[in-house]
């Protein structure tokens, strides 16, 4: 149990790294748009990662499925702007609920699966989903995509405030969740399901409350991607080794069912991913990296840089310090 | 009325008949010992109590209202608690943290689970080890978290699957103490266990399994007394008894 | 008269489609049955030998049959390599979530098809042999037949020796020890080892042999299919619907369900439109998840 030093402690990283978060556009020489992009993508992905550390870190349901919610967020702002001339920002909140009646529809197909079962069974609902778009042309144009004609700003400075307040928000909404009862719930149910069940937990119930609550961050931020990229086809935003697989290595690299491991996660992932990008021959096949990264990670440090950062300071640094094991 | 009233409740698995027609009541504030040979149906019979398996046929009943087929979750609400006989521990959760994942049910309010939680881990002889992580913990203390955290959940009624096999001597008298005092403050206990000299000592009333069937059942000298028991479970043992 | 003719032609496509799916299906159901494990790289296992087969082809001019010569034991090798090196160090390595393996074969998957990529480009890569558009037809044999039917060379080809190759796997489960101590394995691992069985050898060698599998599916897939490195991906997911769709760990669930997927893609593609197979594929797929939980396996079973 925390003690009230430590529970200041925790909210004063917290604070820190939200205050300095905000002044990086004011600090000349960061304050580029190139640095900005950088930014905004990895907030971007490191709500995404927490949303789907909330399912499958705490609560124990791998989802290789994360890019449906992605590509209904993404899409419900493109069709709005695309066939009613709305803002494509009132994708945000409606499809807040669109994603989450979706997350409903795949929870009552999916959740009756356990371990491996959901995860495949949650791919299938990305890949449906996808096919869809790509099929359904007279709502989303199929593989033309939808583009946007003009974007909201021309500088990044307003994205990137606006993604950086979604991202706080979804932080200090998991974080209320995740110490709160439901927090000892979603693990209790990724623990052991029948165990959960016979201590009076609605295992069905909690499940699906973690799963919607993933699904609407994820769509969130896939609304916010149309918005920022002004344009999207169901291969970017319905697409299986981009979205629902980069979504599970945000989180299994950057550490499973931690705090901090989606941010880390995602400034890694994302940073890797522009360096590959920038080699002449590799970049064409940037996964190569992404897969052996995937591997190495599962093999070697399991609970992700922030889970296994001893461990990992021990390796570089050749010294050995007792490692704390890690509860809730 | 009984606590707990089973009426020719049947399960079958293909072509496997479990648990057949079995029928008895069990009275409140007793401990009521099951009893049966490896495989007798015993376990089945309690998957069915809390929910896990929907009997094929007969009823079960939990203050007079009907629980078979309802889920396991609600049926705890109810005030029917249970553990495994291959224990389920939260692994990556200390002793605190299980106990506490389940108090939430009755105090929703975080300071008073963790009221209850300690009260429980207090009753339970666990505090020492409240901060440890139950992956790490003997069996002897894995069987007991068992108790405790079904404990945690205040039931009326606790259903114990062999909750002291496996365990030294020394854990075994702590273990019937326990029991003991679950049964002392309220709560009634239905038991299954394989030490004939604790089941003999600590129940009221005996029901004995065999090939899913109801063999017998009355108190402990009547059921030690019986041939059918004796021929089919007991064997010598108990004869010299 | 011309409906019922598409209909079975649409039905005969669908069934030499399906002979070719239950091999990959088998392999994918032996690894799920004995390692409890979903093999996610097993569609581009299949991608690296159909390039294997293609190589062979272009540089050697080895008919794709012959090619089975290689790419069936290349496979078995790759498969008990990445088993030995990746998979088993992973089932042991202590983590919080359980469904790492299955993450681990994803990643697998991408090295694998990235690799394809940066080797071979992601061009379109056909394979023209010279019976490539050969057909066989209805009429040759039943000179007065009301209706007119071809056979593909390649397709009826390729599906005879998917048959020989599953009644190869067949007989070789039966009836020899190495068959037997694999069958039980994926049944009771527990009581395989107290029989004797040396179950790591065993699951060594099934992924090996499911990896066999799915690469003879590639060299009797590349005379008809074009080839490129993303092709994996979509058999994988193929691998696994059918898997679902038979029974997990189920060899005659997996036939089954190899059949009636061929055949239902074949029919979305002919009645509804070919962009929807992939969704008629991803339908069967939840309708099975919801509506017969133990596939097409569980239904027997219950008769
Ligand atoms: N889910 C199940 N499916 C099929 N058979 C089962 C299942 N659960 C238990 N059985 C069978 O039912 C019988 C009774 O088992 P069980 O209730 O565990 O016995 P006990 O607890 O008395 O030792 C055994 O033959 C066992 O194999
Ligand atoms: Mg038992």
């Amino acid at each position: 149990m925390a003690s009230a030093a430590q529970t200041l402690g925790r909210y004063r990283t917290a604070a820190a790294v939200v205050v300095g978060l905000a002044v990086i556009p004011l600090v000349p020489g960061l304050n580029s748009s190139y640095v900005l992009h950088m930014l905004i993508l990895m907030l971007m992905w490191s709500v995404i990662g927490m949303a789907w550390n909330l399912l499958g870190g705490y609560c124990g349901q791998v989802s290789f499925g994360h890019a449906a919610f992605f590509g209904l967020g993404a899409y419900t702002g493109g069709i709005l702007y695309y066939h009613l001339g709305w803002s494509a920002w009132w994708g945000l909140p409606v499809g807040m609920v669109v994603v989450a009646l979706g997350a409903l529809g795949v929870g009552y197909i999916c959740l009756r699966l356990r371990g491996p079962y959901f995860a495949l069974g949650t791919l299938a609902m990305g890949e449906v989903l996808r096919v869809t778009a790509e099929n359904l042309e007279w709502l989303t144009e199929g593989t033309r995509g939808i583009m946007l004609e003009t974007r909201t700003w021309v500088a990044k400075e307003p994205f990137y405030y606006v993604i950086l307040a979604i991202a706080v928000a979804s932080f200090v909404v998991l974080e209320v969740m995740v110490r709160s009862k439901w927090g000892y719930y979603f693990v209790a149910i990724r623990e052991d399901q029948d165990a959960a069940e016979s201590l009076g937990i609605d295992t069905t119930l909690y499940k699906n409350i973690a799963l919607v609550v993933s699904a609407v961050l994820t769509g969130v931020a896939g609304a916010f991607y149309t918005c920022y990229m002004g344009y999207i086809d169901p291969e970017i935003v319905f697409a299986l080794h981009d979205v629902s697989i980069v979504a599970i290595m945000v989180v299994m690299v950057g550490g499973v069912a931690t705090r901090w491991g989606p941010l880390v996660g995602a400034v890694i992932m994302i940073l890797l991913s522009e360096v590959v990008r920038t080699l002449p021959y590799i970049g064409r096949a940037h996964q190569t990296l992404f897969g052996i990264l995937l591997i190495v990670i599962i093999i070697f440090l399991p609970n992700g840089v922030v889970g296994d950062f001893r461990k990992m300071m021990r390796f570089f640094l050749g010294r050995s310090k007792p490692a704390g094991a890690g509860g809730v | 009325m009984a606590l707990l009233e089973l009426e020719g409740v049947t399960k079958q698995f293909g072509g496997l008949t479990a648990v057949s027609n079995v029928s008895f009541a069990v009275a409140e504030g007793q401990i009521v010992g099951l009893i049966g040979p490896n495989g007798a149906g015993k376990t089945t019979l309690f998957n069915m109590i809390n929910g896990f398996l929907k009997p094929t046929a007969g009823q079960i009943r939990f203050r007079g209202e009907r629980i078979d087929g309802l889920k396991p979750h609600k049926v705890c609400r109810m005030g029917l608690a249970r553990t495994f006989q291959v224990v389920k521990p939260l692994q990556r959760m200390t002793v605190l943290d299980n106990v506490l994942a389940s108090s939430f049910l009755r105090f929703p309010a975080r300071a008073d689970a963790e009221r209850n939680a300690w009260e429980v881990l207090e009753f339970t002889g666990l505090t020492p080890v409240a901060n440890t992580v139950s992956k790490g913990l003997p069996l002897g203390l894995r069987k007991r978290l068992e108790i405790a955290r079904a404990l945690a959940t205040r039931p009326a009624l606790i259903l114990l699957d062999e909750a002291c096999a496996g365990l030294n001597p020394t854990e075994l008298d702590e273990s019937i103490r326990i029991i003991r005092k679950i049964r002392e403050t309220g709560t009634t206990v239905l038991i299954i266990e394989h030490h004939m000299k604790v089941i003999m000592s600590i129940s009221d009333h005996i029901v004995v399994l065999n090939y899913g069937e109801k063999i017998a059942e009355g108190s402990p000298e009547e059921v030690a007394r019986n041939p059918a028991v004796i021929q089919a479970y007991l064997g010598g043992e108990a004869a010299h008894a | 008269m011309v409906q019922l003719e598409v209909f079975l032609q649409t039905l005969v496509s669908g069934l030499l489609l399906g002979g070719l799916y239950a091999l990959i299906g088998l392999g994918m159901t032996l690894i799920m049955g004995v390692m409890k494990i979903i093999n996610l790289a097993h569609g581009e296992l299949m991608m690296v030998a159909m390039y294997i087969a293609f190589w062979l082809f272009h540089l050697l001019g080895m008919d794709p049959y012959v090619t089975l010569l290689v790419t069936v034991p290349a496979l078995f090798v790759l498969g008990v390599f990445i088993q030995k090196t990746l998979i088993s160090p992973v089932l042991k390595v202590d983590s919080i979530l359980p469904e790492n393996q299955v993450i681990l074969t994803v990643g697998i998957g991408m090295v694998l098809q990235n690799l394809a990529t940066l080797f071979f480009t992601s061009d379109y890569r056909s394979t023209p042999v010279d019976y490539a558009s050969d057909a066989w037809y209805l009429s040759d044999w039943w000179r007065s037949s009301p209706i007119e039917l071809s056979f593909s060379v390649p397709w009826v080809v390729s599906f005879g020796f998917a048959v020989a190759i599953t009644a190869a796997l067949w007989w070789f489960l039966q009836r020899t020890d190495a068959g037997k101590a694999i069958r039980a394995t994926a049944q009771d691992k527990d009581a395989a080892i107290l029989m004797g069985v040396n179950v790591e050898r065993m699951t060594v060698v099934t992924f090996g042999l499911g990896a066999a599998l799915v690469g003879a599916a590639g060299s009797l897939f590349i005379p008809m299919y074009y080839l490129y490195p993303a092709l994996g991906g979509r058999f994988t997911l193929i691998a696994f619907v059918i898997t679902i769709l038979g029974g997990l760990g189920s060899t005659q669930g997996a036939i089954i369900g190899g059949l009636i997927l061929g055949v239902f893609e074949s029919m979305t593609a002919t009645y509804v439109g070919m962009g929807w197979a992939p969704v008629g594929r991803f339908l069967v797929f939840v309708a099975c998840l919801i509506f017969l939980p133990g596939g097409v396996a569980g239904l027997m079973r219950r008769r």
